[in-house]
């Protein structure tokens, strides 16, 4: 990958940290809150089915775990598998494809 | 007299430790007990010393598992219970004994474009620069590197990676960015980026804890970080 590539993905990895760690924040509040209130699964889906903010706001995190996991996957895997190159990334794509995949499944399950 | 029992690592790459048994003396340094083991125990022993007052950076080893020059390393500071390991640094290559081969370390600094790159001549008057300035204050905090490469041995990231520019070579590159005077700012910035470079530094800072000169590279790489994201959002880099 080029040196421009490699430091665009350090500054997409800190803007998608940023971004996580706000949502984060916002989904276990809302999960606490969650329980603590004794909602049952037809409660929950009721509040979340057709709810457009809910939907931006998944949809949102989503993108940035979907940023996030592969770039931080990428490190992990050079420095300690020694897994380098082409294919690494490629793998890593195909990885974040099915990220965005699952995720994207969901956040549909929920909304519709 | 109290004894000290020291084990010192014995081969290259493949070796054993081997124990001696030193006498402790007041004000005793971890050079003075490799020494008496050199000059009175074992004349094949095989360390690395020039200076002895924390100037050169020649005689960093590994004691009780952690980097430290040790010409300014009081036995009394780190080994209270009367013992010592004392092995060669860590992330180099061991030559013998207590030597490692630092040449990887300074081809890093080489490789980080760590040569200052004037635009003036000797015909040129001195180019005057403000010692107050942010700029110059960056540099001052990190321009008193002794090349000792306790940073370096220290450095999980570059044991992970064996091409990782390490950080006494990344500090050595943020004292010359921040320079005013230096003419090289785009190929430092091209050399210290990438996969080698500053952006693989996962800021767990032993290098800025663990340097003798209480220098934090961890700071200087953070700014190179910054320096070479806004390159490349530029499409300068």
């Amino acid at each position: 990958m080029s040196l421009r590539g490699e430091a665009l993905l350090w500054v997409a990895q800190r803007a998608s940290a940023a971004l996580l760690a706000l949502c984060v924040a916002v989904h276990l509040a809302t999960m606490i809150y969650a329980v603590h209130s004794g909602l049952g699964a037809a409660e929950i889906l009721s509040r979340t089915r057709g709810n457009a903010a809910w939907l931006g706001f998944y949809s949102v995190f989503l993108l940035a775990v979907v940023v996030h996991v592969p770039i931080g996957l990428r490190a992990v895997l050079s420095e300690w598998l020694g897994w380098r190159g082409g294919t690494r990334d490629a793998a890593l794509g195909a990885f974040a494809l099915a990220l965005a995949w699952l995720g994207l499944r969901a956040i549909l399950g929920v909304f519709g | 007299m109290s004894v000290l029992t020291v084990r010192v690592w014995r081969g290259a790459e493949q070796g054993a430790y081997q124990a001696f048994e030193v006498p402790r003396r007041a004000s005793q340094t971890v050079l003075d007990v490799v020494t008496h083991i050199q000059r009175a125990l074992d004349p094949t022993l095989a360390y690395r010393f020039a200076c002895r007052v924390g100037m050169c950076g020649s005689c960093a080893m590994t004691v009780n598992g952690v980097a430290r020059w040790t010409c300014r390393t009081h036995v009394d500071s780190v080994a209270g219970d009367g013992r010592l390991e004392i092995a060669p640094l860590a992330n180099l290559p061991v030559i013998r004994d207590l030597v490692t081969d630092m040449r990887e370390f300074f081809d890093k600094w080489a490789r980080a474009k760590g040569r200052f790159s004037g635009s003036r001549t000797r015909g040129d008057d001195f180019e005057r620069l403000a010692p107050q300035s942010a700029a110059r204050r960056e540099v001052d905090a990190a321009i008193e590197c002794i090349g000792c490469g306790v940073c370096y041995s220290s450095c999980d990231v570059v044991a992970w990676n064996a091409n990782y520019l390490g950080p006494a070579a990344l500090n050595r590159a943020w004292t010359l960015l921040r320079d005013e005077r230096d003419r090289a700012r785009a190929e430092r910035l091209r050399a210290v980026a990438g996969d080698a470079g500053c952006h693989a530094c996962h800021t767990h800072m032993s290098c800025s804890e663990r340097c003798p000169k209480r220098i934090s590279p961890t700071a200087g790489i953070a700014g190179l970080k910054r320096e070479v994201a806004r390159a490349a959002l530029r499409g300068e880099l």
